[in-house]
């Protein structure tokens, strides 16, 4: 069994494998809408691959943080913008 | 600002970088290889590519590596969580892929539309998909091979749309009777989605939901139909990644950074390998990769062995271009209101008052936000017939302290 990571998203405790990215804790946690676009519109994950940055979302304080690129960390704290 | 010297400097750690650096190595010489995701492997590997990886390796692999920037001649700026470096080196060698192709429809937007590519980027990285309804939509082999990994994983109902028409699919796969390896492989991949309906001259025409997408609208050959899922996959073709080569000085023609026999490019010293030198899938990367890292470690001989086999990889390139070229219906899949940039949201029909691309650009800032019109840029090319490629520094948004640093130097 692969070893389990607990964080927070939007204040919601969530568990994934280690190795998982912060965008499966999104998907883990039910959270589809990662950001507001400049006219508010709702806007998820697109590429996958680190290009679009449709899946920004707030790390740990810091802003615009590439969800689907970055893996998640015991403690880490997501908040995202939906 | 930190230094590295290297002899020989590989950028990408995908099926073409891992060859170069392999070869470059095997000719004796010091070699670097960077990459910006989490582990080696590139696109088709991802989260596997240690075990593509020779053991023991005889070059250095360092990833979450991201190369910003050209620096003079003989080296690149790059970032990491360790904050900025320079690497110089003697040879260069890119390797830097390819990313999908997205074409605009309205409701392209919502969440839950994706990548189909994407979407298996997505679940390697842990997002869900047991249970799933998934449509895939697009064209080429990558929407099986997605649906085969889907299924694997546990999607619960899975439908395929593939614009290309039904005869140039047939003719495609007749044609694959003279290459056995490459039929058994089709072979597989369909009975590994036995059961999973394959519909041809199909495209979505709408993505629908509140807040998040809940139904589609295809177009078929039996006219339009509505379709209730969870996931819509889109992937219309790959586009090669050309802007840090462009940064570099390489010239760039028709949207594939251009290179000689070896591999070289417009460049002396820089050689380019895989997706980005035209899209041709996993083997004429290997090729493609071996070739450059020979050529880069000094060993033309090796690298000529290569010849022949590229150019059977290409024959089959040409061949996969045709059958999955995409079809002028798809120009008229979003209305005026559809937006084209996602970053700035500028919608079609605003970019469509200019001219050219750098006109919208300058009017409307579409392909001015995050992505830097790597997604809007080859739809537009597709829409308009606009040349979209103008890189500038840097080739992805860099920390401020990067860019600072390169004005130390
Ligand atoms: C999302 C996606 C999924 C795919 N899935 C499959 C599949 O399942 N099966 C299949 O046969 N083909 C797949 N392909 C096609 C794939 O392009 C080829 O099979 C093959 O992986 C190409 O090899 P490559 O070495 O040219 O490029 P890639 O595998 O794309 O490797 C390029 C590498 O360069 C790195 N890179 C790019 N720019 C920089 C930079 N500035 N700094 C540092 N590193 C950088 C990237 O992170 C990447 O790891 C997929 C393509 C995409 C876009
Ligand atoms: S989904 Fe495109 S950058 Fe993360």
């Amino acid at each position: 069994m692969p070893e389990r990571i607990a964080l927070h998203v939007n204040g919601r405790h969530v568990e994934v494998d280690r190795g998982s990215t912060v965008l499966a804790a999104l998907a883990v946690a039910g959270v589809a809408i990662c950001r507001r676009s400049v006219q508010g519109e709702p806007r998820g994950a697109l590429c996958g691959i680190g290009v679009c940055f449709e899946c920004r979302v707030t790390i740990d304080g810091v802003a615009h943080r590439r969800s689907c690129q970055i893996l998640c960390r015991e403690a880490m704290e997501v908040r995202t913008d939906g | 600002m930190a230094e590295r010297r290297t002899e020989v400097l590989v950028i990408g750690a995908g099926p073409a970088g891992l060859a170069a650096a392999a070869a470059a190595a095997a000719c004796g010489r010091r070699v670097l290889l960077v990459d910006d995701n989490a582990d080696p492997g590139g696109q088709i590997w991802r989260g596997e590519g240690r075990a593509h990886l020779a053991v023991p390796a005889r070059f250095e692999v360092r990833c979450g590596v991201r190369v910003v920037d050209a620096c003079g001649a003989s080296a690149v700026l790059a970032e990491s969580a360790g904050g900025v470096e320079r690497l110089t080196f003697d040879r260069l060698v890119l390797a830097t892929g390819a990313r999908e192709r997205f074409l605009p429809f309205p409701g392209w937007t919502l969440p839950n539309v994706v990548g189909a590519g994407g979407l298996q980027a997505m679940v390697k990285g842990g997002v869900p998909i047991a249970g799933k309804r998934v449509v895939i939509a697009g064209s080429g082999p990558l929407l099986l091979a997605v649906a085969a990994y889907l299924r694997s994983r546990g999607a619960r109902s899975l439908l395929i749309a593939e614009q290309t028409g039904r005869l140039r699919l047939a003719r495609f796969v007749l044609g694959l009777a003279g290459a056995p390896q490459r039929l058994r492989q089709t072979l597989e991949l369909r009975r590994a989605l036995a059961g999973v309906p394959l519909l041809t001259d199909a495209w979505p025409l709408s993505a629908h939901g509140a807040g998040r997408l809940e139904e589609i609208r295809l177009r078929t050959r039996r006219g339009e139909r509505g379709e209730r899922c969870d996931l819509l996959a889109c992937g219309f073709g790959l586009v090669p990644n050309t802007e840090l080569a462009a940064l570099l000085g390489c010239r760039v023609e028709a949207g594939c950074v251009a290179v000689d026999e070896h591999q070289a490019t417009s460049v002396a010293g820089v050689y380019a390998a895989g997706e980005m030198t035209g899209i041709g899938g996993l083997d004429l990367s290997r090729i493609e990769g071996e070739i450059a890292g020979y050529a880069a470690g000094g060993d033309e001989r090796k690298a000529r062995a290569g010849l022949g086999p590229r150019r059977r990889a290409r024959r089959f390139a040409r061949a996969l271009e045709r059958a999955f070229a995409l079809r002028e219906e798809l120009r008229e899949l979003p209305d005026a209101r559809t937006l084209l940039c996602r970053c700035e949201d500028v919608s079609v029909g605003r970019a469509a008052r200019y001219p050219s691309w750098r006109a919208a650009k300058l009017h409307t800032r579409c392909g001015m936000g995050a992505c830097q019109g790597r997604i809007c840029g080859a739809a537009a090319a597709f829409l308009f017939g606009w040349r979209c490629e103008h890189a500038r520094p840097p080739a992805s948004p860099a920390r401020i302290a990067t860019l600072a640093a390169q004005h130390e130097v």
